[in-house]
C-alpha cells in the first residue's frame, strides 16, 4: 500500500475559493454569483478583488440559476455559489430549464455537500444531488477529494463549454493530492494499485478509502484504490480495466447509495462486466446533527464500512 | 397548398434594424398576418394556446417590426442587439411566426409547430437550434431572471442596447418572479424594459379569482420600478407607450409596461374567456376567423 503523506489539513470549500481567485485574475469572463453565503463559499477573495464580476443576490436561489443562465448569453461564465442543498434540490427546475435544457455555460458550485456539514442537521445535509444533477442531460457532474484538487477542477471546468455540477464540502480533510495536478475532467485517477479487489471512492470518501486500504494491508489484502472524482461523464474504461483484474468492487460515498456513484458503477458493470459489487453510501435515509466523524461512523462512511463492505465482497468473488 | 410568399421577401436584413419609418397600417397588416399564422398553426396540430398567442401578437409585432434593433442572421449573444425574452413561452406560436417573418427562419417552417423532429418545439428551446430563440421557455416564471442576467452582462461587455422580456400575468403567482424583481431594482438594471399582459385570466379562470393580482403598479413601484401602463392592443398606443419606456431607460430603475391585453384579441369568440387558453379552433372555427383575420395580401404559409 502506497503512502499518502500530507503536511495540512484543508476544507474543499477553500480549494473552490482559491480556484475562482485565480480564475478572476486569469478568465475576464468569469463572474460569481452567490446566495448570501459569500464566506461560508470562501468567496470573499474573488469579491474583494473582483467587485464589478461579483453579484450578491440575496437568499434567492431561483433568481441566481435564471440571472447565471442569463449571462452566459453574454459570453460570461458564471459560477454560483451556495450549499448544495440550495444549489440542487430547491432550484432543480430552474437548472433543468434555463441552464441544462438550454446548454448554458454555467458552473454550479455547491458547497456544505452531505452530512459532513454536521450540526445543522439533514434540512442542510443533501445526499441526493449527485443522483438529481447526473440525471440532467448535458450536465456534467464532479466531486473532488481534497483542497487542491477541488482547486484544480474549478479552474478546469472554466475551459469546458457547458454546465458543470460541482460539489464540495465544510470539513477539513487531509490534503494530499498534488499542488500541480492537472484536472481532467471525466478521467479517474489511480491512488493505488491492487489485486485482490477495486475500490471506487469520490470526494470526502477518497481519504478513507485510503485509510481502508492500509487497513486492509494489515490483514494481507491487496485493494486497488481510484479516486472518481468526475461521476457524469464516469471514466468506463478505467473502472473496466481495474474490475477485470480485481474481479469485485466496492464504491464508497458520502450519497444515498440511490442514484450516487454506486448506482452508476452497477449500471456499467450489470451492462459489461457481471462482478460482485459492494456499496458504502447511506441507505435510503437522511441525515441528523452532529460532528462531522460521529455522523461519518453513525452512517457507516468510514474506513471501517469500507473494510466491512471488502470483506463482504471478497467472500462473494467467485474463487 | 402552402405558398412561402413571406412577408420578409423584400425585407433585407440592414433594414432589420429598428423602423421608425414603418407605418402602423403596415404594423397591423404584420399583426394580422401574424395571427393568421396563429390560429393555422394551433388549428393544424389540434394542440397549442391561441388566446394568449393572439392577445400578445401587437407587442410582438410592434418590438420586431419597428422598435427593436436585431438581426435575423442570428447570434447567440446579441451583441449590440436589443434582445427579446419570452417567459411566458407557452405563447411560442406568435414569437416563432413573428421570428420567421423577421427572416430569421423559413416562413414554410411554421408548418412544422409542435410536430415530431420540428425545431418548433411546443414551447421555445434553443436544444434544436431555432435562430431567435436564446433561452428555453414554458416553465413558467424564470424568463425575468434571465432577462436581467442579459441586462447585467450586456452593461459588462459595455453594449447599451436593451433587453425586453414578456411575463403573462396569471405567471406573476410564481414566487421566482418576486425574487428577480427585488434584484433588479436593488441592482438598478435599467436596460431593461419588462412587461406583464395582463389580460386578468390563467387557466383555471379569471386571476381576480385564482390568485387576485390586487394593484400591480402599487406592487411594482414599491419594489422600486417605473411603472407605465398600455392598451396591448391598439398599436398607436403601445408604440407611444414603448417610446416612453425607452426613454426611462438609462435613469437608475428597471422599467415595467403593464399591458392589458385580450386574449384571443382579433377573433371574436376567442376573446373575453380563459377557455382559448389552451385549445386550437376546429375546421369551422378556423374559417370564421380567417375570415376576421383579414389582410390585404395574405401570405399564409
Amino acid at each position: 500500500m502506497k503512502d499518502f503523506p500530507y503536511s495540512e489539513l484543508k476544507d474543499t470549500r477553500s480549494g473552490f475559493g482559491a480556484g475562482l481567485h485565480e480564475l478572476g485574475k486569469s478568465n475576464p469572463d468569469v463572474v460569481a454569483l452567490c446566495a448570501d453565503l459569500t464566506g461560508s463559499l470562501k468567496m470573499d477573495a474573488f469579491k474583494k478583488d473582483f467587485p464589478e464580476r461579483f453579484f450578491q443576490v440575496g437568499i434567492a436561489e431561483a433568481n441566481m440559476m435564471g440571472l447565471a443562465a442569463g449571462m452566459t448569453i453574454g459570453g460570461k461564465i458564471p459560477f454560483t455559489g451556495t450549499f448544495a442543498n440550495f444549489s440542487t434540490g430547491r432550484v432543480y427546475d430552474q437548472i433543468r430549464q434555463s441552464i441544462a435544457y438550454s446548454g448554458k455555460n454555467v458552473k454550479i458550485c455547491a458547497s456544505h455537500a452531505g452530512v459532513t456539514l454536521g450540526e445543522d442537521g439533514a434540512t442542510h445535509q443533501i445526499l441526493e444531488d449527485l443522483g438529481m444533477m447526473k440525471m440532467l442531460p448535458h450536465m456534467t457532474v464532479i466531486n473532488p477529494c481534497d483542497f487542491n484538487q477541488t482547486k484544480a477542477a474549478t479552474i478546469a471546468i472554466a475551459d469546458h463549454e457547458g454546465p458543470v455540477y460541482l460539489r464540495f464540502g465544510r470539513p477539513v480533510v487531509p490534503n494530499f493530492t498534488p499542488a500541480d495536478q492537472k484536472f481532467e475532467i471525466g478521467k479517474a485517477v489511480l491512488l493505488n494499485e491492487g489485486a485482490d479487489v477495486s475500490i471506487f471512492a469520490t470526494g470526502h470518501l477518497v481519504w478513507k478509502a485510503i485509510l481502508a486500504g492500509k487497513l486492509l494491508a494489515e490483514k494481507g489484502i491487496d485493494a486497488e484504490i481510484i479516486n472518481i472524482h468526475t461521476i457524469k461523464p464516469l471514466d468506463a474504461e478505467a473502472i473496466l480495466q481495474s474490475v477485470r483484474k480485481t474481479r469485485c468492487v466496492v464504491s464508497a460515498e458520502e450519497h444515498q447509495l440511490n442514484g450516487g456513484l454506486g448506482d452508476s458503477i452497477a449500471q456499467l458493470l450489470a451492462r459489461e462486466e457481471p462482478l460482485p459489487l459492494e456499496m458504502v453510501g447511506v441507505n435510503d435515509s437522511f441525515g441528523e446533527s452532529g460532528t462531522p466523524e460521529q455522523l461519518m461512523e453513525k452512517y457507516k462512511l468510514n474506513e471501517a464500512a469500507i473494510v466491512a463492505a471488502v470483506e463482504k465482497v471478497l467472500a462473494r468473488k467467485q474463487k | 397548398m402552402s405558398q412561402d410568399t413571406s412577408l420578409t421577401a423584400n425585407v433585407t436584413p440592414e433594414t432589420q434594424a429598428a423602423h421608425p419609418e414603418r407605418s402602423v397600417a403596415e404594423l397591423k397588416q404584420i399583426a394580422a398576418q401574424v395571427r393568421r399564422d396563429i390560429v393555422r398553426m394551433v388549428h393544424a396540430v389540434n394542440s397549442g394556446h391561441p388566446g394568449g398567442s393572439l392577445g400578445c401578437t401587437d407587442l410582438l409585432v410592434a418590438l420586431y417590426f419597428r422598435v427593436m434593433k436585431h438581426n435575423p442572421d442570428f447570434q447567440m449573444s446579441g451583441a449590440g442587439e436589443d434582445l427579446f425574452f419570452l417567459s411566458n413561452g407557452h405563447l411560442s406560436a406568435t414569437l416563432y411566426s413573428v421570428l420567421a417573418r423577421s427572416g430569421y427562419f423559413p416562413v414554410s417552417e411554421l408548418a412544422t409547430f409542435r410536430k415530431l423532429n420540428s425545431r418548433l418545439q411546443g414551447h421555445p428551446a434553443t436544444h434544436e437550434h431555432l435562430p431567435g430563440i436564446r433561452v428555453a421557455s414554458g416553465s413558467l416564471g424564470q424568463g425575468l431572471s434571465v432577462a436581467i442576467g442579459a441586462a447585467q452582462a450586456k452593461k459588462l461587455n459595455q453594449d447599451d442596447r436593451l433587453v425586453y422580456v414578456l411575463m403573462g400575468d396569471g405567471e406573476l403567482d410564481e414566487g421566482q418572479i418576486w425574487e428577480a424583481t427585488m434584484y433588479a431594482a436593488h441592482k438598478k438594471v435599467d436596460n431593461l424594459i419588462a412587461f406583464i399582459d395582463h389580460n386578468g385570466q390563467q387557466i383555471d379562470g379569471p386571476t381576480s379569482e385564482i390568485m387576485n393580482l390586487g394593484s400591480l403598479r402599487a406592487k411594482f413601484e414599491a419594489f422600486g420600478w417605473k411603472v407605465l401602463s398600455t392598451n396591448g392592443n391598439d398599436l398607436d398606443t403601445l408604440l407611444a407607450t414603448l417610446n416612453e419606456a425607452r426613454q426611462l431607460t438609462g435613469q437608475g430603475q428597471p422599467i415595467m409596461v403593464l399591458m392589458d391585453t385580450q386574449m384571443g384579441f382579433g377573433v371574436d369568440f376567442m376573446m373575453g374567456s380563459h377557455k382559448w387558453h389552451g385549445v386550437a379552433p376546429n375546421d369551422e372555427q378556423l374559417e370564421k376567423a380567417l375570415q376576421q383575420l383579414s389582410v390585404e395580401e395574405a401570405s399564409d404559409y
